[in-house]
């Protein structure tokens, strides 16, 4: 009987930790471990540190349907919660632009910011006969069955685009025959590349880091408008002559129904992290670029993300 | 003697008093952790994660606390397994075959001793590994492509037929209905929803845990209300608890060899803690034929998937370290710590931060020595929870199972599926078939069809490349043998068996 109760006790005192007093709530729209975990968890934990907040941010993970299930969650009971952020990315305003969050729309949210973004990556192996992105952009052209990609993202995700969208700047746009498989993560992804089951890996900067400083492979194209510091010895896709710029920004959204007034809290909150030197650090451990777009600009800025990706979706036919 | 010099490095980083405490106090709210149904391993770890940030514990003490939580979880599952029958976490699964029935017996005890140890010694033994051959085996996930993983998990089903269930055919109809459970959800091929009737919260999927609680916890609930409580398996008879030094002893080729199996499929990538506790309680079983008596409550039946299941834990964390590829699910969550901690796991991790690796190492091996110690002596405690009469035990573990499967998601129709799923298990046992092998089909099903998916978007749809590499054909092979031999080799399996106990 006492074991059974001193267990009931340990376990209220364990949801009593995390959940003491009226901390804020930080939604993790996935399972721990991946983009958007890392988001609530670094931001949360940078708040507290530097003050930002009183109570550490408790973080909550609500996998599913790929972010969908927390936004569905946020507009339809959480809509005036002003002690609630969920972490977003490019995955979240593609998801929107494709229409995979079964009819929501992005004004459904207030999105507060950005403060880094993942430069997107074409990588290969290091014994691979692709020297350069024109090199692979090539070959698919002329036998499209010869390359597969692998990336972290489900099809029709952000990192399948990639390489569509370059390949349509070298005019291939039967996109039905490139062969790309969607792994359970970047780091997947690459070991699949690595081992040699496909020729080619799509996914972000902050993914193969590890796998660049220890020789494992070659960035063929960084897809950012200038090298990343850092990084210099990697080529832009833009200056191989393939304009294309594609960016993971990490950010932040809050309810719709929030006073302006929480709003501007929020966008402070987050501008303080931004300027932090714990975020800054933390954006140089993950490879993370910087890319700060706080407040009023960000919504504009994902309302053209939105438009655009969703134009470039039908062009591609990933959506009708 | 470099292994040596970082060895005294890591243990002069985690052998402090206020370390040495938090492994201590890790140890034991994770034995607690996976003891609990519905909540394992992952959950406990993300949810004491905020823990660590209010401490302000430094990244080797957060890395310490958690690494012992997880190890203790692993510990922790196979004491509800034991008990009552229904299994802490998805990997001690297994324990609940031998287990039961040997607690059942009268021998609760003893079955929980011996586990204990197999843990231990599967746990120890996979530290080992980690610590000599880390950078090595990392190069293991790089032999493994979609066809490879597709004939690893074939080989899982292939040695399912006839697993606990007397009737193959029934066996096979369970595994059927995991299967299709695991249809449902995402396909992750083509990005299109299927069978989930536009609901966004089958999106993801129907979480293995839902399906384990369900099936097991709340259809005993069920059980119990038809009978009045007369007719629930819980209810073991106690007896005293000694050390039953016959059955270690007699279990000691068991342990290693499952520690091994479980070990590598513990660094396949993907893979994880369950197959690495079913390979090792299949192969076990087949070692020990027809008069091994595997399912009636053997010592051997216990010890394999519970060495297999801690050994896989260990054997988790060398493609997370050295890859940044979690092998299980809660390797995933400590990934995520690591990385909000600015630790970058990858290949260079261990040239980088050898304060990081080493110290986390040699906070595992004490861990370890923590949760032998723990278990062993504090097996009488554990075993007084039946004296709990099951009428208050029984909604106790239920409500705990409510607020596990409410943690992993936070939304109230996981709750609704587990009671389906309650229902399920209920008309399944009524049947007479079993639920091991749905809950397998639910686990393993969807990583074999994305496996395989892969694999025909690699080679344009040409079958042959499932036998592209001498791994896969070996794998086939023995998936081939697995399933084939049972049926027609019975009479030759006849060799004398020595007799346990």
């Amino acid at each position: 009987m006492n074991t059974k109760i001193s267990k009931l006790c340990t376990l209220a005192a364990l949801f009593c930790v995390s959940t003491a007093g009226f901390a804020a709530e930080c939604i993790a729209p996935a399972n721990p471990g991946g983009g958007w975990d890392f988001t609530c968890r670094q931001i949360g934990k940078i708040m507290y540190d530097i003050g930002a907040v009183e109570k550490p941010i408790q973080v909550t993970n609500m996998a599913g349907a790929g972010g969908g299930l927390a936004f569905n969650h946020v507009v339809a009971e959480r809509n005036d919660d002003a002690d609630l952020i969920v972490a977003a990315s490019s995955a979240t305003s593609t998801r929107l632009a494709q229409n995979a969050y079964a009819g929501m729309t992005a004004d459904q949210v207030r999105f507060v910011g950005a403060i880094g973004a993942d430069p997107g990556v074409i990588v290969v192996a290091k014994d691979s006969p692709f020297q350069t992105l024109g090199d692979l952009l090539n070959a698919i052209k002329s036998k499209p069955g010869s390359v597969t990609f692998a990336g972290g993202s489900a099809t029709g995700g952000f990192d399948h685009l990639k390489p569509l969208m370059l390949l349509q700047r070298v005019g291939f746009t039967d996109i039905a025959k490139v062969k790309y498989i969607s792994l359970d993560g970047g780091a997947d992804a690459i070991t699949q590349t690595i081992g040699g089951f496909t020729q080619a890996m799509t996914g972000d900067m902050s993914e193969v880091v590890g796998f660049l400083k220890a020789g494992e492979i070659r960035v063929l194209a960084v897809l950012t408008e200038r090298r990343i510091p850092g990084f210099d010895s990697i080529p832009t896709a833009k200056e191989q002559g393939f304009d294309v710029v594609a960016v993971n920004w990490r950010g932040l959204y809050i309810p719709r129904g929030v006073s302006d007034q929480t709003f501007d809290i929020w966008a402070q909150r987050l501008q303080k992290v931004a300027d932090s030197a714990e975020w800054k650090e933390a954006m140089a451990a993950n490879g993370l670029a910087p890319f700060t777009k706080v407040g009023g600009d960000f919504q504009s800025y994902i309302d053209d993300v939105v438009a655009e990706v969703r134009k470039l979706s039908q062009e591609l036919g990933v959506i009708q | 003697m470099e292994l040596l010099a970082n060895l005294s490095l890591g243990f002069s980083i985690a052998l402090s008093p206020y370390t040495l405490m938090l492994a201590l106090i890790g140890c034991f709210l994770g034995t607690i952790i996976g003891a609990l149904p519905g909540l394992g391993p992952s959950n406990g770890v993300a949810i004491l994660i905020p823990l660590t940030f209010t401490l302000g514990l430094d990244a080797t003490s957060a890395l310490v606390l958690m690494t012992s939580v997880y190890y203790g979880a692993m510990y922790g599952g196979r004491i509800s397994s034991i008990l009552l029958n229904i299994p802490g976490d998805e990997p001690a699964l297994l324990t609940t075959l031998d287990g039961y029935p040997m607690a059942k017996a009268g021998r609760a005890g003893d079955a929980l001793v011996i586990s204990g140890f197999a843990s231990f010694v599967g746990a120890f033994l996979a530290t080992v590994g980690l610590m000599l051959l880390a950078p090595l085996l990392a190069r293991v996930a790089y032999l493994f492509g979609p066809s490879e993983y597709f004939a690893l998990y074939l080989l899982a089903f292939c040695t399912l037929g006839g697993m606990a269930s007397n009737n193959q055919a029934k066996a096979a109809i369970a595994s059927c209905i995991g299967l299709a459970i695991a249809m449902v959800g995402v396909d992750n091929t083509s990005g299109m929803p299927r069978l989930t009737g536009g609901n966004l919260h089958l999106y993801d999927g129907i979480d293995f845990l839902v399906a384990i609680v369900g099936l097991f916890a709340v259809a005993e609930v069920f059980f119990f209300i038809e009978s009045h409580g007369s007719k629930s398996s819980i209810g073991v008879k106690l007896e005293k608890v000694r050390i039953p030094w016959k059955d270690l002893f007699a279990t000691r080729w068991t342990m290693l060899r499952a520690s091994g199996v479980g070990f590598i499929a513990g660094i396949l990538p993907g893979a994880g803690a369950s197959l690495g506790s079913f390979l090792a309680y299949m192969s076990e079983k087949s070692i020990a034929g027809e008069k091994g008596g595997f399912g009636t409550g053997v010592a051997k039946g216990i010890a394999a998937p519970e060495a297999g299941n801690n050994a896989a834990a260990g054997g988790a964390l060398v493609p997370m370290l050295t890859l940044g590829v979690p092998g299980s699910g809660t390797t995933a969550v400590l990934l995520a710590l690591l990385m909000t901690l600015n630790i970058t796991p990858g290949p260079t991790l261990f040239s980088d931060r050898p304060e990081v690796v080493w110290g986390l190492i040699a906070a595992l091996l004490i861990a370890n020595f923590v949760l032998l110690l723990m278990n062993v002596p504090m097996v009488k405690i554990f075993v007084r929870v039946l004296q709990v009469p099951a009428a208050i035990l029984l909604p106790g573990v239920t409500m705990i199972s409510f607020i596990g499967i409410y943690s992993l998601s936070g939304s109230y129709f996981d709750l609704l599926l587990m009671i389906a799923f309650g229902a399920l298990g209920y008309v399944l046992r009524k049947l007479d078939i079993p639920t091991v092998p749905v809950i397998l089909g639910i686990l393993l099903g969807g990583h074999m069809e994305d496996a395989l998916r892969r694999a025909m978007v690699i080679s344009d749809g040409d079958a042959t490349y499932l036998f592209s590499s001498a791994i896969a054909i070996g794998l086939w092979a023995a998936a081939i043998i697995g399933f084939v031999a049972p049926m027609f080799m019975r009479g030759l399996l006849k060799k004398p068996q020595r007799i346990t106990d």
